[in-house]
């Protein structure tokens, strides 16, 4: 590596409101190589890359190119300055050709002829596949594969001229086989001199392809290492971090009968992939099971198999003996599932309704709660209100919409709704994602009295540390397959993170 | 063959406005706006004409006056659709309330006066006499259809109405394109209003256009976005109208509102043929078509 | 270069309830300037309008004669639009009830008043949600876009109108007068006084009672309420979209079903060609003006129905009723302006 560096970050800082989401990050990337940067989700890692790419500025810290600084203000800046980047969720319209998508923006010429598109059409054809990621440039983008779509992207930024290329997280859309293609042309167009950026959770990839490695960890740049000169288990003990509070005093129980029994049970995604990939895992009464892993792994398609809004393709699952024969969101709720969603907003609250309402979404059917289908609405707010005292939920009044409360509020009242309904499982996916301590605190408690009951809990988390603590079992997810598992006390941190990021 | 030149003179003589509201229709739709004050649009255009000619005698001035007016209140429509992001459907209706009431204010002073040999007519030999608007109308169709499949403009204006997300981020100017064609379409339905009047009837009545802009909107549909598609849609509109018409003079039984059914019937056929079997594919809708465009930052 | 700059959330408020009265003040000063600008007294003008449709007997009874109409299709849209159905077709759903009542007159004539008032309110309820069924079936069979059927239908039903009043139901001596021979006395719903204020009001006022219960006292009403505030939270609770859609497309048509047959029975006493001067599309705007709340609709319905009938009045002054349709637009066009307020941020630019 002669020469300045292609990029440089200069204690590069991203305040969001009170988060820090980019903590003085420093990186010094060369031309010609490919560098991992990463990290968990929550990590810090996109939203360097953000700045990079110009979707978001910096608080405060510099960006230099090639030795001089820049200002990356928007998109546009980012690419006159030669840098593309490759999202997860694509910027391609679905409605037009391949090619057409490579050469939008551009406004010149104006006048295209049928056959000015087709020379386009081929020239494109001919440069993806020269770097080794052919598609069918003609083709509408919404008949071509994801993976293919994603070469659309990559040859996107490669016919811009672009000499830096970010992707993000790049092979979660794609099969072992087309992720080592992908690999081939990334060590391609590194001979060219380009510089490449991968961010990723996954070891495995990072240990094949690229020359560096970063990590990052709560919004700071740890360490930058030389491939060749460390070792996988380094760098998962860089990614997870070490045990830093004392374990809290736990009761240990005995578990009991087994609640919940999936027999190698596959989940077909949307896009056609396993989400799911023969999982087996068994929940007991009066057990915590954390399932751990990096967000993208299966653990979405797992809280929703077991909540009844998703179906799968093969595999059993039994629940209290009584074995399923599909999904149905209300058989879910009658068996006494509960679920505690990610996106509290999106799946779990209706923000516009105030709390009364909020409560009664699992059981507005009930005997309780309607009477020949007329809801028994002064009982339910006596009773609403009953629960907002007794979870310690702050809001203005019980009609207030509850968008307008905090996080934490909002949080202790999706609780409050699915813990009252006395489920024998709760399914509690990221549950104290956002929030501060204090309810994160309240959450914990909430969790631990429930298996203090003879409940029993799927706590689906990416913090570690939440799952050491609560968690009478760590499973391990990755790429839709169980990895492994540990109990409480033989937990090791290390070995998480190295089957979190796909090790076994 | 006679009554043959008959049915296409009449067909194409109903159906030229139709083409200019249909195709300012289209320039809207394909940006992903809709545009529901069609029918307000045409008779403001109707009365500015009627008004600025008998005023001034001068057709070029009407033309401009016209083009004026339509520019204006598609300028309204834009600012509350594009940059308020309001409701695009309520707006509309606001429009065409708006411009049905205030053309019959306006048209008050005017209403019933004849306009004379305003439009020039051009000698196509067997094809006979071919107006101004006509040819315009051809022209129009030309044009646009180059505009929107072979130009870089075309392709950014697809873009803005299927996915204005990635526009904006390949740096396209969504509210930019989004204005430009909602007032260019605006015009050229108030162009069509301006049609009615000078060609087909040439005298204000209060609410002359009885429904065609509406019928325009379905038209845009049925033409799938498409000029060229608008160009027979309109032309097949208008020969239905004709059709109905000489049926009921010939004697026959067949009411003709079952022939005036039929390009809605078709549609719909079409539109429910297309989704059945494009279950999880594309249509040929814009597919941001009346959703209203936020860029989302983080900042 | 600004320091500020707009920026719009759209989870925001909504805007506060003085928005309203203020735009309704800056239109009617927007239309005075062109009353003023022919030469006429917009103070005079208002004041006729306003006595023209409040402030005689004879006026009220007719506000309220165009009222009914508007509330009931607007009442059904609303439904609808709870959860974004964008339902256009309430003129064709109106249309399709006057018909149907109309039907129960022309082929099973001379019946007594408390079989055929029933029946006629059976038949436009039922042809009217009909109507509104054929928007909901490709929108769940096939994904079609519900606003673009519903359009198209409406087109044929108002041919459909046509036809049978200038083909079989035309009356005989009706002199080129395109309608249907007039309905008997039994068939033709009772008026207060001397007025053509009809018991359709009365229909109208129990439908808007009713609408109310339903949507804030059934588990019905709350999963379409939980479904129009979070489509994704009621997925998640077990609601079934789809059939949602189908069940307000249904009550939608049937609503503007019952004006149309309240209409015809009520007022008009036959089916005539252009029974439907657009309520169907004016019911939109009634709907959305009252943000949806079926109270609302009944004062926005009272409303719109004050313009049209003060429209009327002022034409002894010279002005075309239409008048009442440049109000309507001007009020609207402040609303829809007025109605981003809430929404509207002032940001500082970042320093660059």
């Amino acid at each position: 590596m002669d020469g300045l560096p292609a990029v440089e970050f200069h204690n590069l800082v991203k305040q969001f409101g009170t988060v820090l989401a980019s903590d003085h990050v420093n990186l010094s990337l060369a031309k010609g190589e490919i560098h991992a940067l990463l990290g968990e989700n929550g990590a810090g890692k996109s939203t360097v890359m953000c700045m990079l790419s110009g979707v978001y500025r910096p608080t405060s810290g510099e960006i230099r190119m090639n030795g001089t600084a820049v200002k990356i203000h928007s998109p546009k800046d980012a690419a006159k300055l030669g840098i593309g980047m490759v999202f997860q969720n694509f910027r391609l319209v679905q409605t037009l050709t391949a090619a057409e998508n490579v050469v939008l923006g551009d406004s010149s010429p104006f006048w295209r002829t049928r056959r000015w598109m087709e020379r386009k059409t081929k020239e494109i054809e001919a440069l993806a596949l020269r770097v080794g990621l052919p598609f069918a440039a003609g083709r509408p983008v919404a008949k071509l594969s994801v993976g293919e779509q994603q070469r659309v992207e990559i040859v996107k930024c490669l016919y811009r001229g672009n000499s830096v290329l970010i992707l993000d997280e790049p092979t979660s859309v794609l099969t072992p086989a087309e992720a080592d293609q992908l690999f081939t042309t990334l060590r391609k167009l590194k001979s060219e001199g380009k510089t490449i950026i991968l961010t990723t959770h996954k070891l495995k990839e990072v240990m094949a392809v690229a020359d560096r490695i970063s990590v990052m960890r709560k919004g700071q740049m740890l360490a930058t290492l030389d491939r060749a000169q460390t070792s996988e288990r380094e760098i998962a003990r860089l990614m997870v971090g070490q045990d830093r509070s004392p374990p809290k005093t736990r009761v240990p129980r005995e578990p009991g009968e087994p609640l919940l029994i999936m027999d190698k049970v596959t989940v077909v995604s949307d896009r056609g992939r396993h989400a799911l990939d023969e999982v087996s895992l068994t929940l007991n009464t009066g057990e915590i099971v954390g399932i751990a892993g990096v967000a993208g792994n299966g653990q979405k398609e797992l809280a929703e198999v077991l909540a009844g809004l998703h179906v799968w393709k093969s595999g059993t699952i039994t629940f209290r003996e009584f074995r399923w024969k599909g999904p149905s969101v209300r058989g879910s709720i009658k068996q006494g599932i509960a679920h505690v969603p990610e996106d509290r907003m999106i799946s779990g609250l209706a923000g516009g309704l105030g709390s009364v309402d909020n409560l009664l979404v699992k059981s507005y059917h009930s005997d309780e709660r309607a009477n020949l289908g007329f809801l028994r609405t002064a009982l339910n707010r006596l009773w609403s209100q009953g629960l907002v005292e007794q979870f310690d939920v702050r809001t203005a009044h019980l009609d207030a919409p509850v968008k307008q409360m905090s996080g934490g509020n909002q949080q202790k009242l999706l609780f409050a709704r699915e813990i009252h309904q006395r489920p024998h499982l709760l399914i509690a996916v990221h549950p104290s994602q956002g929030l501060d301590v204090g309810a994160t605190d309240a959450v914990h408690n909430l969790l631990l009295g429930l298996r203090a009951e003879g409940r029993s809990v799927l706590l689906i988390s990416e913090d570690l540390d939440e799952l050491l603590l609560l968690a009478d079992r760590i499973v391990v997810l990755f790429a839709g397959r169980v990895m492994g598992e540990m109990t409480h006390e033989r937990a090791d941190r290390e070995q998480l993170g190295m089957m979190m990021a796909g090790v076994t | 063959m006679e009554l043959f030149t008959q049915l296409l003179t009449a067909a194409v003589a109903s159906g030229t406005p139709l083409l200019f509201v249909t195709l300012g229709g289209i320039f809207i739709e394909k940006a992903g706006i809709i545009q529901l004050g069609a029918e307000g649009l045409m008779l403001m255009g109707a009365v500015t004409a009627a008004g600025v000619y008998l005023a001034t005698s001068s057709l070029p001035v009407t033309l401009l006056a016209v083009l004026l007016v339509g520019g204006l209140l598609g300028l309204l429509h834009a600012f509350l659709t594009v940059t308020l992001r309001a409701n695009q459907i309520v707006s509309g209706l606001a429009l065409t309330l708006f411009g049905g009431g205030l053309s019959a204010y306006l048209g008050k002073a005017i209403t019933g006066i004849p306009l004379s040999g305003a439009v020039p007519k051009f000698d196509f030999g067997v094809l006979g006499q071919v107006d101004l608007f006509t040819l315009s109308s051809l022209a129009l169709v030309v044009v646009l259809q180059i505009a929107f499949f072979h130009t870089s403009f075309g392709l950014h204006l697809k873009a803005v109405g299927d996915n204005p997300a990635t526009a904006d981020v390949m740096g396209i100017r969504v509210q930019g394109m989004r204005y430009f064609a909602v007032i260019a379409g605006s015009m050229l339905m108030g162009l069509g209003g301006a049609n009615l009047l000078m060609v087909f009837s040439p005298t204000w009545i209060e609410g002359m256009t009885t429904g065609r802009g509406w019928i325009a909107i379905a038209l845009v549909i049925f033409a799938r976005w498409n000029p060229l598609g608008a160009l027979a849609a309109c032309w097949f509109f208008g020969f239905l109208d004709t059709l109905g018409f000489r049926l009921q003079l010939a004697g026959s039984t067949v009411p003709p509102y079952f022939l005036k059914m039929l390009p809605y019937l078709l549609t719909i056929a079409v539109l429910i043929l297309v989704g059945w079997r494009t279950q999880h594919r594309m249509s040929r809708a814009p597919q941001a078509l009346g959703i209203p465009y936020i860029r989302e930052q983080r900042f | 270069m600004n320091k500020y700059r707009l920026e719009l959330d759209p989870s925001g408020r909504e805007s506060p309830w003085w928005v309203t009265i203020v735009a309704l003040l800056l239109a009617f000063s927007l239309v005075a300037v062109f009353i003023l600008a022919t030469g006429k007294n917009a103070a005079t003008v208002y004041a006729k309008m306003l006595t023209g449709a409040f402030g005689t007997e004879f006026g009220l009874t007719e506000t309220l004669v165009k009222a009914i109409p508007l509330m009931l299709c607007g009442l059904g849209v609303s439904l609808a639009y709870r959860i974004q159905v964008w339902n256009i077709g309430a003129e064709g759903q109106f249309v399709a009830g006057a018909m149907a009542a109309t039907a129960i007159t022309v082929y099973l004539p001379g019946l007594p008043a408390w079989s055929a008032l029933p029946l006629m309110v059976l038949a436009g309820i039922a042809s009217g949600a009909l109507w509104g069924l054929f928007t909901a079936l490709p929108k769940v069979l096939f994904g079609v876009n519900e606003l673009i059927i519903s359009l198209m239908l409406n087109y044929v039903a108002l041919q459909a109108l046509d036809f049978v009043v200038y083909g079989p139901w035309r009356d005989p001596a009706g002199k080129n007068f395109p309608g249907t021979p007039a309905f008997t006395a039994a068939e033709s719903l009772p008026v207060w006084g001397n007025s053509r204020l009809h018991m359709g009001l009365l229909l109208a006022l129990v439908a808007v009672v009713a609408a109310w219960v339903f949507v804030q006292k059934t588990r019905w009403g709350y999963e379409l309420r939980l479904l129009g505030a979070n489509s994704e939270a009621a997925r998640h609770a077990g609601v079934n979209i789809k059939s949602y859609a189908v069940l307000v497309m249904l009550l939608s048509g049937g609503l503007a079903g019952l004006g149309g047959m309240a209409e015809v029975s009520g007022v008009a006493h036959r089916l005539l060609y252009g029974i439907s001067p657009g309520y169907g599309y004016t019911a939109i705007i009634v709907a959305w003006i009252a943000r949806l709340n079926p109270f609302g609709i009944v004062v926005s319905s009272v409303l719109f129905g004050g313009l049209i009938v003060g429209g009327y009045s002022v034409q002894t002054l010279g002005l075309p009723s239409s008048i009442s349709n440049l109000l309507q637009g001007a009020v609207l066009f402040f609303l829809i302006a007025g109605s981003i307020l809430g929404k509207v941020r002032v940001r500082r630019r970042e320093a660059a």
